[in-house]
Formats: C-alpha cells, sequence, structure tokens
C-alpha cells in the first residue's frame, strides 16, 4: 500500500519549514493530567497567570479575563502557584 | 486595586499580546526556558532573525514540520550561534549597503542554552563578541545539558548532582564552582550585559529592550530554572527563579559600559537553604555543604556590592 | 577586455573572487592559504571589494558565519587548508545539508600528526561525503576560472550547494603563473548577483535547519544527492557557456595524448604538469603513455571516466593521499569502484606519491609506468605501492 507520507520531491529544500506557529497544530493539551480552573470572582485580571505560562496558553477574553487553551495547556501549574489572588486551582483530569 | 504581588507589580496590558513563540512548541511542563524566551521575544518583535544553538529551546521548537517560531530563525549546530549570528549580521549589512535587503534595523539574537555558552560555545561568543557584531547574546541557563539528559556544564552549581556529576559516596556531584560566565562576557568590555529571569518578566524585558537597543554586542544570562533537571515540582520554576533572586543565588544586574549597577539590592537575603530544598538535585547536601554553598553566596554578593557602589561613585 | 597577466595562483583566486563581487567572507588563516585571505582582506580595506571580511576566530567560525551570511542572501566565500578543513568538517556536512551555495578554496595540504604545512590531497580526500561539488585546478589560469564558474553553478537554483575550488598547497598556490584575467564588465555579464531562494527575512519567517525525524531524513538526504548528481549538468552548461564566452574548455575529465594510449595516468591536480612532461618523453622513447586528469571530483564523473579509460589496458592512478588499513589511493579506488560494472575494463594499479610535500618528479612517473607494465605482465600486485619511500 502506497504511503501517504510526502516523497522526497514534496518536502521543501532542506526541510525548511515554511508555516511560521505550526507547533499551534500539535495537542499538547493531551499531556495533562491536571488542568487550571479559574474562579471568576477572585480573578482581578492582573495577567500575571498569563506573562508567566510558559506555553502561551492562556489568552484574554473579551471580558478581559484569560481563558486557557485546553488544546495546549501541558497542566504544569504554574499559573495557579503564580496568582496573587488564589483565583486558580488545578483540577485532576478526569477523561 | 490589586494588591501587592509577590515580586513585581506591572499592567500585562500594556504588553505585546502577540505570541513569536508559539504554542504547541515540545518543551517539558513548566518549563522556565520557554518562559524565557516567550518574554524575549514579546520584546524582540516580528522584525528578528534568531539563530540557535542545539539544545532544549531548538529540539522543542522545530520539529519538522513544526515549528515554534513566529520569526526566521535558523540552527545550524551546537557551537557556533554566536558565528552564524556574526554571519547574519555581517550578511544583512553588506546587502543593505548593496540594496539587496530590506531596509532598517533587524535584531539579531543568537540563543543558546549554558552548554552552547559556557562549554562549546564559549570561543564563537568570545570571537564574536571582540569583533563587536551588533547582535544580541541570550544564554538560556538551565544550568547542564538537560535536553541530552541532565549532564554537567560548567555552568552546573557547585554541589549540584547530575547525570554526569553525580553524587555518590565519593561526590559531592559538581565539585568546582560555576563559571562566571558574565564576568567572562565584561572582560571583553561590551556595551551592555545583563542577568535576568522569567522570574521577574517587567525586568527580563526592560533589559531585552535595552539590550537591543545597544549598538554593539550584548548579552543577557537568563537563569533558566528546569522541573526535569532541577528536579522540582513542575508548578515551581517561577517560584525557583525568585528563591535564586531573594537569596542572592542568581543576582540580578546590568553592566552598562563597564559600570555595574544591582536591579535589586538586598543587603539581607533569604538563606540559601530555601533555594536549595526544593530541589531533587541539592537533596543529598549536608548542612556543612549547604554552608559552603551559602559562603559562595555571601562573597560573591558583597563584591557586586561593593562593585556597584565604586560604579555609581564614579 | 580582459588582461594577460603574471600572477600568484593564491591572488588570482582572490581577484576572481574580488570580479565574482562577493558579498561575504569569512576566513581564518592556515598555510598555505594565507595569501588568498591576506589579498582579499587588503582589497576590502582599499575599497577595491565591496564586501564584509569577517576574521573570525576559527576555521569552524568560519564555515559557521558562512552558513550566516549566505542564509540572509550574501554571496559567500572562504578558503582554508589541511586541518583547518579538518576542524570544519562537522560544518560542511550542515552547509550542504542546509543548500547554502558557498564557494570555497582549498590549497591542499598534508594533515597532522606529524604537523606538516607542505602540499598533498589528504585534506579534500578526508572530505569526499560531504556533500559538496568539488573541482580540481591545475593551472592558475584554472584557479581564476573555476573559482567564479563556482559561484554560478552553486547558486543556480537547481543546485543550491556549495563548492570546493582546490589548488595544490605551495606547489600551486604560491607559484607565479601566467593568466588571463576578464574583465569585470565580462565576468558581470557571465555571473549576475546571488538570487537567493529562500532567506532569513522577518517578512517572510521561516525555519531553517530544524530537527529532521527518521520519517524524512532520508527523503532529505535523497533531495540534496540528487541535486548533487543534477549539478553535473548545470557545471556542463556553465563550462559551455564559459567555452564560448572566453575560449577556455573545461570537462570533467581533462585527457592528454590518451585516445590510443595502453597505460594512462590518472591523478588530479596540479602533478599533471610534471605526467605531462614525462609523457611526451616516454612517448618519444615510444611508450604508449597518456594521461587522463580528475577535474570534476563531485559529483563523480562516472561515465566520463568510463569513457576516457576504456580502451586502455591499464591505468596508474598517482594519489596524493593515504587511506589507512584501507584501499590506499581514494582516487583509484573510486576508479576501481567506477570500472567494476563493465565486463571488460582496464587493470587499475594505485601509487601513492607526493606525501606531505614530497616531490613528484619524473623519474617518478617512469617508476609507475614501469610499475604498471610489470603488473600488466604478471598480474595484480597488490591493494597500492608508496613512491619513494626508504625502506
Amino acid at each position: 500500500m502506497a504511503s501517504d507520507k510526502p516523497t522526497w520531491k514534496e518536502y521543501p529544500t532542506a526541510a525548511t519549514i515554511h508555516q511560521p506557529g505550526s507547533a499551534t497544530g500539535q495537542n499538547t493539551g493531551d499531556w495533562r493530567s491536571e488542568r487550571p480552573v479559574r474562579n471568576p470572582e477572585k480573578c482581578d485580571k492582573c495577567g500575571i497567570c498569563w506573562i508567566f505560562c510558559p506555553d502561551a496558553a492562556l489568552f484574554m477574553n473579551e471580558e478581559g479575563f484569560y481563558e486557557v487553551d485546553l488544546y495546549h495547556c501541558k497542566g504544569c501549574g504554574i499559573c495557579a502557584r503564580e496568582c496573587a489572588k488564589g483565583a486558580i486551582k488545578m483540577v485532576e483530569e478526569v477523561e | 486595586m490589586a494588591e501587592k504581588t509577590k515580586s513585581v507589580e506591572f499592567i500585562p496590558r500594556l504588553l505585546p499580546p502577540f505570541e513569536l513563540f508559539a504554542e504547541g512548541h515540545r518543551g517539558c511542563q513548566g518549563c522556565g526556558e520557554a518562559l524565557a524566551l516567550r518574554q524575549i521575544l514579546k520584546v524582540a518583535g516580528p522584525n528578528t532573525i534568531i539563530c540557535s544553538a542545539t539544545g532544549c529551546m531548538e529540539i522543542i521548537s522545530s520539529p519538522y514540520p513544526e515549528t515554534a517560531w513566529r520569526v526566521p530563525w535558523i540552527h545550524v549546530a551546537f557551537e557556533n550561534a554566536a558565528a552564524v549570528a556574526a554571519g547574519v549580521e555581517a550578511g544583512i549589512k553588506i546587502l543593505q549597503k548593496k540594496n539587496r535587503y530590506r531596509e532598517g534595523k533587524v535584531n539579531v539574537i543568537a540563543i543558546a542554552g549554558d552548554g552552547g555558552t559556557a562549554d562549546i560555545g564559549l570561543q564563537a561568543l568570545s570571537g564574536a563578541l571582540e569583533r563587536r557584531h551588533d547582535f544580541l547574546y541570550v544564554c538560556t541557563d538551565n544550568e547542564a545539558y538537560m535536553n541530552t539528559g541532565i549532564q554537567r556544564s560548567s555552568a552546573t552549581p557547585y554541589g549540584a548532582s547530575t547525570t554526569t556529576s553525580p553524587t555518590g559516596k565519593e561526590s559531592i556531584g559538581q565539585q568546582t564552582p560555576k563559571k562566571n560566565m558574565p564576568k567572562i562576557v565584561a572582560a571583553h568590555d561590551v556595551p551592555y550585559l545583563a542577568t535576568a529571569c522569567p522570574s521577574y518578566p517587567l525586568d527580563l524585558m526592560n533589559k531585552t529592550r535595552r539590550a537591543l537597543d545597544t549598538e554593539g554586542p550584548t548579552y543577557m544570562h537568563v537563569l533558566s530554572p528546569c522541573p526535569t533537571g532541577w528536579r522540582h515540582g513542575i508548578d515551581m520554576a517561577v517560584e525557583m527563579g525568585r528563591l535564586a533572586v531573594e537569596t542572592g543565588v542568581f543576582p540580578l544586574y546590568e553592566i552598562v559600559d563597564g559600570r555595574l549597577s544591582l536591579n535589586i539590592k538586598m543587603d539581607e537575603r533569604k538563606p540559601v537553604i530555601e533555594y536549595l530544598k526544593p530541589q531533587g538535585r541539592f537533596r543529598h547536601l549536608k548542612p556543612e555543604d549547604v554552608e559552603i554553598i551559602q559562603r559562595q553566596v555571601n562573597e560573591y554578593y558583597e563584591q557586586l556590592i561593593y562593585r556597584a557602589e565604586c560604579d555609581a561613585n564614579k | 577586455m580582459g588582461e594577460r597577466t603574471g600572477l600568484e595562483v593564491s591572488l588570482a583566486i582572490s581577484e576572481a573572487v574580488k570580479f565574482a563581487r562577493a558579498d561575504a567572507i569569512a576566513a581564518y588563516p592556515i598555510t598555505p592559504q594565507t595569501h588568498i585571505v591576506e589579498e582579499l582582506a587588503q582589497m576590502v580595506a582599499d575599497g577595491d571589494l565591496d564586501a564584509e571580511f569577517i576574521m573570525v576566530e576559527s576555521e569552524h567560525s568560519a564555515m559557521s558565519a558562512c552558513c550566516g551570511t549566505s542564509a540572509v542572501g550574501a554571496r559567500t566565500f572562504t578558503a582554508t587548508a589541511s586541518q583547518g578543513l579538518a576542524l570544519m568538517h562537522e560544518m560542511l556536512f550542515i552547509a550542504s545539508g542546509l543548500r547554502l551555495p558557498i564557494v570555497m578554496a582549498i590549497a591542499n595540504r598534508a594533515l597532522s600528526a606529524p604537523l606538516s604545512i607542505w602540499g598533498d590531497q589528504s585534506d579534500v580526500m578526508a572530505e569526499r561525503d560531504c556533500g559538496w561539488i568539488q573541482v580540481f585546478a591545475e593551472t592558475g589560469q584554472d584557479a581564476f576560472d573555476l573559482t567564479v564558474q563556482m559561484f554560478k553553478v552553486a547558486e543556480d537554483k537547481r543546485v543550491l550547494l556549495p563548492a570546493i575550488v582546490n589548488i595544490d598547497g605551495f606547489t600551486l598556490s604560491h607559484v607565479i603563473e601566467p593568466l588571463f584575467m576578464e574583465s569585470q564588465d565580462d565576468i558581470d555579464a557571465f555571473l549576475p548577483p546571488y538570487e537567493p531562494q529562500v532567506i532569513l527575512d522577518p517578512k517572510e519567517p521561516v525555519t531553517i535547519g530544524p530537527v529532521g525525524f527518521p520519517e524524512i531524513y532520508t527523503e532529505i538526504k535523497m533531495q540534496q544527492n540528487e541535486a548533487l548528481l543534477g549539478s553535473y549538468d548545470v557545471v556542463l552548461e556553465v563550462w559551455e557557456e564559459w567555452e564560448k564566452k572566453f575560449g577556455r574548455a573545461y570537462h570533467p575529465v581533462e585527457s592528454y595524448r590518451a585516445d590510443d594510449a595502453e597505460i594512462l595516468i590518472n591523478l588530479a591536480g596540479a602533478i599533471s604538469g610534471t605526467a605531462r612532461v614525462a609523457i611526451d618523453q616516454m612517448r618519444e622513447e615510444g611508450k604508449s603513455v597518456g594521461m587522463v586528469r580528475t577535474r570534476l571530483w563531485r559529483p563523480y564523473p562516472f561515465e566520463d571516466m568510463r569513457a576516457a579509460v576504456k580502451n586502455a589496458k591499464a591505468v596508474a592512478v598517482v594519489d596524493r593521499a593515504l587511506s589507512f588499513g584501507g584501499p590506499g589511493g581514494p582516487i583509484a579506488s573510486e576508479l576501481r569502484g567506477c570500472l567494476y560494472p563493465l565486463a571488460e575494463k582496464p587493470v587499475v594499479a594505485c601509487f601513492i606519491a607526493g606525501l606531505g610535500g614530497r616531490d613528484v618528479t619524473i623519474e617518478d612517473f617512469y617508476t609507475i609506468v614501469e610499475e604498471t607494465e610489470k603488473i600488466l605482465e604478471s598480474g595484480y600486485s597488490g591493494e597500492y605501492k608508496m613512491i619513494g619511500v626508504r625502506e
């Protein structure tokens, strides 16, 4: 059965990658064993969680709160630890 | 009004929202180096070319066909980030002169780990600094060859256990003190160098800005806590960086045209045991070992305070 | 219109680089290449060559910086020899793997230990597999012409591979030879500015040099190899154009009195000059000898080689490098491999001579031909023979 992988001619020269940020396709959220859960009442939108996330897995929503990008969040828990208001808790992934 | 945060007050809305180091990279959970790069790139902006050495950040960010980079990026080999950056900088210079490359300043940033800087990359770095290329060299220091499995480097601190300097009956682990890279860089009389840590993002970002705006060779030494190699909790990288600074193990300072100034001057510091205790790589240390480390830290910190005072009065 | 001149061959290469309007040079000095880079430095200092000259702190950094300059689109040149080339070894594979069209002159010199500053081909023979296009010069004219030509071949978008121009250390690099230097206008017409395909440019961010997992590595190497094999056609095109424009012909294999020769001498580099004299003398004495010189070394010119030697009874290969404990001479072992598929093929005798700067004399060529005659008479006598060793 023919492989569905590209042939040698189909790769870009020298395997140079021409799509910037193509890593976003990788489902690193799959690595989690815990996920951050935000308590909106305690959150004061300071953004500490956002600036301390090694994976840029937090983003600001329309209301100005920071939401978790579950597709990429690896569940390291830095955000929960660093939140000055204790507004984030790490909760076990149950799937 | 937000109450004072643990480390520093800032308004994140003022920080650039774009992510030039994209999510989906394969860094470990809670990686301090990835965090540092993310912060640095927010300042560098899209008008940047990165020349990366082989190492953690290179491997996790460029597994074909995935790339975490949203800026032009080149990886060549392990020991030559500085030489490649020198070539990029010189190439752009001559091509702009001949109108064969777009106009305007491009940030040229070399990124290497402690291995690719203090060990195998030292020669290329020294050469590039001496030749005064206009580029920024960032050393993301996680204090060992983490990518290949936590082997020691010359940046591994005294007493740390790594796979090639393991603790055992006959050995405390790393038997020599951490090589002082900023001192070596300073000996090249560069116009700007700084130590930084992603636990202090605003400080790191301000230093990045200053380094990029300074003409000539500039250097940032960024302590990058590594949960995998330092063996602390995966949520602890920011806390470890903070403790490194607050105990004086990793002083934050800048040297501008040869004048040193401490960013946080602490006449009294937390005891080093608070920094060492949460890390598995130091678990084997006895109280007398910790004393040695405390002495070393004190000595060096006092030296810095004295030097900063002298330089301030020049 | 160009000019006829007498020039040290090293300087002829510097002139060629200047005429080729190289943008960037990153180099480290090593005997016997020093005159090339010193002259280039002077040209830049005088404003005669508008280029960035990065005087790096080692050959490894030279090739690294060349990768940097080439990656942003600069026409890039460097030069080295011997230990310097050996130090660059890691980088040679990377430069070709990244498909960067760097041109490098090598003043072939023996490898330590013991230390030798004198010429032989062991430095470049140790780099056969690195994926670069490789050619050999035999005269100052060759050195000038090949350097200009190789920029055109390397930068061709069907190729995009780095290229090596070999000159014999001292015996070619340091001699003054008559040559014709083409004019700047003529060279400009032949060699337009480098038009890179992919560069580091913030407007179109690319990731160069990623991790290649087992799933893709073979394919990328295939790509690279096919480009090197395909460069054969481009080399021939460039040589054809050069001959049309400037009247000097170049071929992958250069023959001298070879058509009817029973014994052919095969070698690469400047000792061909001595060989030519020896062959003329031997011909006077009634011997049926000729010479085929390897000019294009990579990609290896299989068909040209087979065609050039097929009518001979024996080929005496003179190798200026020794592959220890192995087949002896690199050129000989590759020729043997090249001829292997032929049902009928000449005997290939291998002679190691001229190591570490030792002269290869006319007498040596007589010895080589006599030894080859013996082999023809009494059969195969071993992998190779060292010429001139005191035993």
